[in-house]
């Protein structure tokens, strides 16, 4: 029996032998390599993505909003009235044990003028508790307090988007900035938090307090009336306790009977990040199933090479069979020679496909993610494909009768 | 006209062998009933007119084929029941093949050439390479280990596979036609070169060829015809 090491040496003097059929048929596997490759790991950094901003939420979010949900689960049109009051808030408060604390939240969207230079953002009016509910810290400056809230003072924070474009490299803190005309005192400006999952900027808002926005600002909808209010619950395992108290709470406070439908909703920001979850998953299955069928093409590449490659090379066979080469001395010569192009094949394209997927990640500000498993199973994976694809060349090698293959012309 | 047989030391032994091929429709029967000894150490020539079977009687001797009918004893054991497996063992360390055509790896050194068969029966790399240097420097190709085939001339070329067909100490060399791609003098050298190994290291060597200078090499000749023995006699040293 022929050494491994030998069967090696022959095949990478066969495939020397034919560089440009070897580097083209190996290009196959490159390729689909490389985009699976390429596309799992995109697609792990996107669920690595949404991991992380669950985490950074807290997981313990819910979102109450103002009117019914159509039967797909999303709110209704944009013309329905807020129907929560900030009173509904306090009493959420007040009342709901499984409430640790919640955010009224009102958004339109404004110029905002400081000297003669304006910005377009959008305007949110809330409670310094959206800070906390969402592990938000300030940067420079300040929140807000009670007081500012209950007199409605004209003071607004900063997303690091709006206090760049507005100030450049000014101190904006305590500076005086125009929102629809009416001046507001800089409180502060928030540590920048990045793009969320859709791709919006998240630092390009300004908040103020809520009773301002209602009053100085958005004073066209119902009076003390928001669009949402964001609500953490005492912990993980409360989350549900605190949506049975708020539903309950509101439809009381809102006198609805029972049959009734709520005039809110609420919404469990976990579920709804698991349904992101589970599409991002949906969406690497089926971009990893397409790039496999270039792996697979790449597989047929490799069996039709040594197909031809076995063919030709009749003569060579038949010597090594006539002076004492066994079945499987020569299946194995083939298969590692099928199995060589694959798996240099394969290591390129990890290379690629990895270098290829960081580029992506980062031009997409994902998360660069290089999964150690990943590189492990494509590297298996191409192995595999040449055996698989060599296996049938190399049988059909070994099986040659050496008479007819000694005369083969 | 039966040449004279030691029955202890029959190297090879055909009893009653015939080989068919279908063709289409017809059945060609190349060897009709062949009954043959031949004894260690013998130099055999075997003649016959183009299509009378001389190759496929090599090839059951020289296990590259199996008989249709009778039996065929190699150095006392059965070829007829061996697998694809044992065979190709048979092939490598009691047959070497000496062909018309070479049979040469191209692009391949003469000595990975001469070393293949001691690939296959699994020696180290120094061993295979000092072995094959050797049978390369007893067919006087000691200088020219590192030429491929094309880089060498008929004769040289047919030398190397004299080497490649000794490399295993094989006690047996198979040549079919080995002076037929040769011209007459290089046909000469390796004549001689089977006459030195068949008397110094008492090689059997049976080489079929149908030139009757060729034959007179031998010590015993063989005419075939049809598939058939015609004569086998001894020859006149
Ligand atoms: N593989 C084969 N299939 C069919 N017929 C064959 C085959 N090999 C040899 N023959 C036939 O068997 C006969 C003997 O052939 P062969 O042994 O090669 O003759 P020789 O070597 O004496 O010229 C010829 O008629 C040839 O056509
Ligand atoms: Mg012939």
């Amino acid at each position: 029996m022929i050494s491994p090491a030998s069967t090696l040496t022959i095949a990478l003097r066969a495939l020397r032998a034919n560089k440009m059929r070897s580097s083209l048929t190996m290009l196959g596997i490159i390729i689909g390599v490389a985009a699976v490759i390429a596309m799992l790991s995109i697609g792990a950094a996107a669920r690595q993505r949404i991991a992380d901003e669950i985490n950074s939420m807290g997981s313990n979010l819910l979102i109450v909003f103002s009117g019914s949900t159509s039967s797909g689960g999303a709110r209704m049109g944009t013309g329905t009235d807020p129907t929560i009051s900030l009173e509904d808030v306090e009493a959420m408060l007040r009342e709901c044990p499984s409430v640790l604390d919640a955010a009224p939240m009102h958004s339109g969207s404004a110029q905002i003028v400081y000297g003669n230079r304006n910005w377009s953002t959008g305007i949110i009016g809330t409670t310094a508790s959206v800070l906390h509910i969402n592990a938000w810290e300030m940067l420079h400056g300040r929140a807000f307090t009670p007081q500012d809230e209950r007199y409605s003072a004209k003071v607004c924070l900063l997303g690091m988007t709006v206090a760049d474009e507005l100030f450049g490299a000014i101190d904006p803190v305590g500076r005086i900035v125009r929102i629809k005309h009416v001046p507001f005192r800089v409180l502060g400006v928030l540590k920048p938090k990045g793009q969320s999952m859709t791709g919006q900027d998240q630092d390009d808002v300004v908040y103020v307090p809520i009773t301002t926005a209602q009053r100085k600002l958005f004073g066209g909808t119902l009076p003390g009336m928001v669009r949402f209010v964001m609500v953490k619950a005492t912990g993980l395992h409360a989350l549900d306790q605190a949506e049975q108290e708020i539903v309950a709470l509101l439809r009381h406070r809102h006198r609805i009977g029972p049959g009734q439908t709520d005039d809110f909703t609420v919404r469990n920001l976990t579920q709804m990040m698991q349904i992101a979850i589970t599409l991002a998953n949906i969406m690497t299955i089926l971009l990893g199933a397409i790039a496999s069928i270039s792996l697979l093409v790449g597989g047929i590449g490799i069996m039709n090479i040594m197909l031809v490659s076995v063919t030709e090379r009749t003569r060579e066979i038949g010597i090594r069979i006539a002076v004492g080469a066994k079945t499987w001395d020569i299946r194995l010569q083939f298969i590692m020679e099928a199995m060589t192009l694959s798996l240099i094949g394969g290591l390129i394209g990890i290379v690629l496909g990895q270098a290829g997927s960081i580029g992506l990640c980062m031009a997409a500000g994902l998360p660069v993610h290089v999964s150690a498993a990943g590189i492990a199973l494509s590297f298996g994976f191409s192995a595999a494909v040449g055996i698989f694809f060599g296996y049938y060349p190399a049988h059909k090698a070994s099986l040659l009768n050496p008479i007819d293959a000694l005369r083969y012309e | 006209m039966t040449a004279p047989v030691d029955a202890t030391s029959h190297l090879i032994n055909l009893r009653t062998v015939s080989k068919e091929y279908a063709m289409g429709d017809n059945r060609i029967r190349a060897l009709d009933d062949v009954s043959l000894t031949i004894a260690r150490g013998e130099f055999v020539s075997v003649m016959g007119p183009s299509g009378s079977g001389k190759s496929t009687l090599m090839n059951i001797i020289g296990c590259l084929d199996t008989p249709s009918a009778g039996s065929y004893r190699l150095d006392g054991q059965d070829v007829g029941r061996l697998g694809r497996d044992e065979l190709a063992r048979i092939r490598n360390r009691t047959i070497g093949f000496v062909f018309q055509g070479f049979n040469l790896l191209a692009r391949t050194s003469a000595l990975e050439n001469v070393a293949l068969p001691l690939l296959y029966s699994g020696s180290r790399a120094e061993e295979r390479y000092s072995r094959a240097r050797e049978a390369l420097a007893t067919v006087g190709l000691a200088d020219r280990e590192h030429h491929h085939p094309n880089q060498l001339s008929g004769g040289q070329q047919q030398r190397v596979t004299i080497a490649r067909a000794i490399v295993n100490q094989a006690p047996v060399i198979l040549a079919d036609e080995p002076t037929g791609n040769l011209d007459s003098a290089t046909g000469i050298e390796i004549m001689n070169l089977f006459v030195r190994l068949n008397r110094e290291a008492g090689i059997t060597v049976i080489v079929v060829t149908h030139e009757r200078e060729i034959a007179q090499y031998g010590r015993r000749l063989i005419k075939f015809r049809d598939g058939r023995i015609v004569s086998d006699a001894e020859l006149a040293p």
